[in-house]
């Protein structure tokens, strides 16, 4: 660093420059060049002192003291308590997963029965983005249909079948403790 | 010899079923909670208070730490959650971050600060004293940073911020607490120095 580098005054940006200094987060680059600083700028000096006693009467400072009875009264109320079970002990993954499966499925068939059951006509719609006319579109005859029925039902099945494991599983490690 | 084992292994101990071994811990980090507990509510007794439900709640829910963080940093999460639903609850008045407001409180209880400060004449007081000048969010940040023994990133962690968010919080209460000091206890700064 130069003579007419050091003559730099100090900005206010500069106290947070200091303050990575004083704590040690300073990169080995910023920290030479602090260093330089603090050796040739008077300013930069006073200003450093300042916060470093700041920095040193806070490291003094103590901690509080509770009452002498703190640990007895905590012991004595746990006495009391048990351990929860860890959460992830009983929020198993699987079923979360199978409920994601689920759900997603749901979606995924829904879109392409619907799909299966629109007319696109890419030729005849050059006015409109989509190759269908929404309002023309007779949803109702997607849900009365055989197929989609049983989907349906096979689905409920499903999310009950898998409903019914997730409490099995909670019951059974209720009845194990 | 029990104290010397370290916070994870005693949690080990306790999670075995030795619920004495938890008293350990409860000696071990009593007055760094008591201390944030005191940094939020002010009066002791109420301080006190929440800082035994705090070390409830951590004994309740012991299964759930993990060891991804030091105990110390997920302790002092609990401690700022707890805080905050206590003060919720309470509705009790908090210092605002509104400088205004910080000082006038410094300035009704500057007085009666100075004539115990003549008494004591301790850094350790003047310290201690300058701190209860500042907001909560100030005093807790700077308590975490010189006392709590946590990282920036471990106070970013505890207060739910981006540790860049951190850094420029802890920067600014330094300040503070540097105008305080320069405001409040000018000569006395000058004397332990």
């Amino acid at each position: 660093m130069s003579i007419h580098q050091t003559n730099i005054p100090f900005e206010e940006g500069d106290e947070q420059r200091l303050w990575d200094y004083i704590d040690g987060i300073s990169s080995p680059s910023e920290k030479t060049v602090i260093e330089q600083l603090l050796e040739a700028n008077a300013e930069w000096k006073a200003k450093y002192h300042e916060l470093l006693d700041v920095h040193q009467l806070m490291q003094s400072s103590e901690l509080e003291q509770p009452s002498m009875r703190f640990t007895k009264n905590v012991m004595d109320e746990i006495a009391r308590l048990q351990i929860a079970p860890a959460t992830s002990s009983y929020i198993n993954k699987n079923i979360i997963r199978g409920i994601g499966i689920f759900f997603v499925t749901l979606i995924v068939g829904f879109l392409v029965y619907g799909f299966s059951q629109m007319h696109l006509d890419w030729n005849n719609h050059a006015d409109s983005v989509l190759p269908v006319n929404l309002n023309k579109v007779n949803y109702s005859r997607f849900f009365n249909n055989t197929w989609v029925n049983a989907f349906m039902i096979v689905n409920i099945v499903a999310g009950l079948f898998l409903l019914d494991r997730y409490l099995a599983n909670k019951r059974k490690k209720f009845t194990e403790k | 010899m029990l104290t010397g084992l370290n916070d994870n292994e005693i949690i080990s101990k306790v999670l075995a079923g030795d619920q004495q071994a938890y008293a350990l811990l409860v000696d071990r980090y009593q007055q760094y909670v008591f201390t944030l507990t005191l940094r939020f509510l002010k009066t002791r007794e109420d301080a006190e208070e929440v800082a035994q439900d705090v070390f409830i709640k951590v004994y309740r829910s012991l299964a759930d730490f993990r060891g991804a963080s030091k105990f110390s940093t997920w302790l002092y999460t609990i401690v700022n959650t707890t805080c905050i639903t206590f003060l919720r609850k309470k509705k009790l008045e908090t210092h605002s971050l509104d400088l205004e407001k910080v000082f006038e409180a410094a300035d009704s209880i500057d007085s009666g600060m100075r004539a115990n400060l003549v008494e004591q004449k301790s850094r350790v007081a003047m310290v201690n004293q300058a701190i209860r000048l500042l907001s909560t969010e100030d005093a807790e940040i700077l308590t975490l940073f010189y006392k709590g023994e946590q990282t920036l990133e471990e106070i970013a962690t505890i207060l739910t911020i981006a540790p860049n968010a951190a850094k420029v919080r802890l920067h600014r209460a330094r300040t503070r607490l540097k105008d305080k000091m320069e405001t409040h206890f000018a000569d006395e700064v000058k004397d332990l120095l």
